[in-house]
């Protein structure tokens, strides 16, 4: 039997908005995934280590409060220096458009903003993954 | 109020329009099969008498500023005085925030109201491992009384009301305003304004939650008690549905969550030992202004006439102040869209009339950039003049309720009515609210409504301009407000200053008293005033509270 994708949806840092996060949840378990939420709060050093305990093929990082530049890339350095180069993270929340190349070069695409369709998250994450296979 | 044979009469002629309409519909079919809003309410296609046949004047609306005060909570209303034009404020630094306070001040606000940065809202000073990253960002970071004092500067306490969204450390923030006034020379009862202090929907809708719900109602109690006593003009808690809206709820679910808390908040006033005309008339409410217009003015009128009732009803209040739902109103910041930004300005202008024509007591209205940013000086100023054009250019203000006998109105706020009454009951039987959240039930509640309104923009049943219709090439946002990197450093070097500076042994004696009251039912209020007039900083009196407390840990679901 295939595998489902296995995914994170997670809140780095201290902010509660959470309403896109839990949307993002339902929605990729809606089209058959496997989601873990890590909750609200989470340390970038948490959420690695949720990422390696659950085995998930990919973290979604969601923050509102514009602490992303400061969040979101020591989720992907510290995957990587686990070993867990594999793991595809990706972004979403108030992310000025400006800030999304210099996240990008980080490792973590794409980025979601504001207005973006759930299909359209699922069908990039489909997508994705068709090609890993 | 109808006559029995004017109502057959009404019935008997709608029933043969509705005939005749119903006929025509097959060639000309309305635009949907069903009116609905976000609460389920199925609008008719048209309201007449027979819609609140049974509509009782004197029971149901009365006079302005009487009971059960569904047509507002004063006799004037806006023809005495216009609400309070309040904008939500702060981002970086207390100094650069003072200057935009001065800014709104200059233009014509007629009340302060401070964002606070992450760090301070969770009671962590700006150089704690937690906070890194988030110094100054969505709100101005206050670490101690010096924050205050800059924050402050050239503001008198006694002139200007401040609402500070604060809430698990909402002690510890008004212990430093109290202490700032006394710096002015401003008394204690001189001064005005709101703290959120809200904790119940910290926990099911936004997030900065503390203490665990017992430790921190305690806290909340303490400040009504204190307050009661000696800072009489202060608002000592904003029950915010606010929030509960902006995480998904539709409106009646905005309205029942908040009453809920709020019953929840009294039960534990009482509990305490205090007498409910003591606290009741200080207590004040928070709601959002969504897109639907009538269903949103309805909102206002029925948690006013919901809450009259139960005040006197449920609790025996005698005063009138205890029994008179007071409001904030902020425009729905989840409305506003990064698609086209400029047609913002003309959602949060509907948004705003709709609390108007529903009684606010004060209104903030967004600024278009902020789906992309916190607003920058003239977009804040466009939000402010859209206040100043409802108040002082479109007549909205010149007679009270305006919309009050409305078939329309009137049957909406009988239908929302109904429907709070029924979700308050289900929470009274699962226990309340500080059980329904601890269970989670609210979250849940919230969660799935959230889906269902994005769901419905995905299918194009909810349109929304810019995003799923009406849709251009987008141009980069330009002219963003940005705060500046270096805020987190110099706040950290501030502090660092400032806990050389102080006297230690001091510190470690208002600490140490600080912690053993928090062992004891003693009310908290005057040791925190203490420790933060000798520059305890928040991270130190909040991890004094965590020792003693512990921390909440939320349910994680989804």
């Amino acid at each position: 039997m295939e595998r489902k994708i296995r995914a994170l949806i997670a809140k780095p840092g201290l902010d509660g908005h959470d309403r896109g996060a839990k949307i993002i949840c339902q929605a990729l378990r809606d089209a058959g995934m496997e989601v873990i939420y890590t909750g609200l709060r989470q340390t970038p050093a948490q959420i690695v280590a949720a990422a390696i305990q659950e085995d998930v093929d990919v973290v979604g990082l969601s923050s509102l409060s514009g602490a992303h530049n400061h969040l979101f890339p020591p989720v992907r350095q510290l995957l990587n220096e686990q070993g867990a180069e594999d793991i595809l993270v990706f972004g979403g929340g108030v992310i000025p458009a400006e800030d999304i190349e210099g996240l990008k070069e980080a490792g973590i695409a794409p980025i979601f903003t504001p207005g973006t369709s759930t299909q359209d998250v699922v069908d990039f994450l489909f997508d994705y993954f068709k090609d890993k296979e | 109020m109808f006559n029995v044979d004017e109502i057959l009469k009404i019935k008997a002629q709608k029933a043969e329009w509705e005939k005749k309409t119903a006929a025509a519909l097959a060639k000309r079919p309305e635009r949907k099969t069903g009116f609905v809003t976000s609460s389920d309410l199925e609008f008719d296609r048209c309201y007449t008498p027979d819609n609140i046949e049974n509509f009782n004047y004197i029971d149901q609306l009365g006079m302005p500023g009487e009971y059960p005060y569904t047509r507002g909570v004063q006799a004037t209303m806006y023809r005495g005085r216009h609400w309070t034009m309040r904008q939500y404020a702060g981002f970086g630094s207390a100094s650069e925030t003072n200057q935009r306070f001065k800014y709104l001040l200059e233009n014509g606000v007629s009340g302060l109201s401070c964002a606070f940065d992450l760090p301070t809202q969770i009671g962590y000073d700006s150089d704690d491992m937690m906070a890194k990253g988030e110094v100054g960002k969505v709100g101005v970071a206050i670490d101690s009384l010096a924050d205050m004092e800059v924050l402050f500067d050239g503001i008198p306490l006694d002139k200007v009301s401040t609402s500070m969204t604060i809430n698990a450390p909402a002690a510890v923030l008004l212990a430093m305003y109290v202490a700032l006034a006394e710096k002015q020379g401003v008394p204690p009862t001189a001064i005005n304004g709101t703290i959120q202090n809200d904790i119940l929907k910290e926990y099911s809708a936004r997030g900065t939650y503390i203490f665990p719900p017992k430790e921190s109602m305690r806290l909340i109690t303490n400040i009504f008690e204190y307050c009661a006593k000696e800072v009489p003009n202060w608002n000592t808690i904003s029950i915010s549905g606010y929030h509960i809206r902006e995480a998904g709820a539709s409106a009646v679910q905005e309205i029942a969550f908040t009453l809920a808390d709020g019953i929840a908040y009294v039960e534990a006033a009482l509990n305490a030992g205090l007498k409910i005309d003591e606290f009741a008339p200080r207590l004040s409410f928070f709601f959002n202004a969504h897109l639907n217009f009538f269903e949103e003015i309805a909102k206002y009128r029925a948690a006013r006439r919901i809450w009259a009732k139960l005040m006197k009803e449920r609790f025996g209040a005698t005063k009138e102040k205890s029994m008179m739902l007071r409001f904030h109103t902020q425009t729905a910041g989840c409305t506003l869209t990064a698609q086209q930004p400029d047609v913002n300005v003309v959602r949060v202008a509907f948004q705003a009339m709709s609390a108007v024509l529903g009684g606010t007591q004060s209104l903030h209205t967004n600024s278009k950039d902020e789906a992309l940013a916190l607003p920058t000086e003239a977009s804040a100023l466009l939000a402010l003049r859209t206040q100043q054009v409802i108040g002082f250019e479109t007549g909205a203000a010149d007679t009270v309720d305006p919309l009050g006998g409305s078939y329309f109105i009137e049957a909406l706020t009988d239908e929302i009515e109904a429907k709070v009454m029924k979700y308050i009951e289900h929470i009274d039987k699962l226990g309340g609210a500080v059980r329904a959240v601890e269970i989670g039930y609210i979250q849940k509640e919230i969660q799935e409504s959230a889906y269902k309104y994005q769901k419905a923009i995905e299918s194009g049943e909810q349109i929304v301009i810019g995003v799923n219709k009406f849709t251009m090439p987008e141009e980069v946002p330009t002219g963003l407000l940005k705060v500046d990197s270096t805020v987190e450093e110099h706040q950290v070097a501030a502090l660092t200053k400032l806990k050389e500076s102080r006297d230690k042994a001091k510190i470690r004696e208002v600490l140490s008293e600080l912690e053993a009251a928090a062992k004891t039912d003693a009310n908290l209020m005057p040791f925190i005033l203490n420790a933060v007039k000798e520059y305890a900083t928040i991270g130190e009196i909040c991890n004094i509270l965590r020792g003693v407390f512990g921390e909440y840990t939320a349910p994680v679901m989804f």
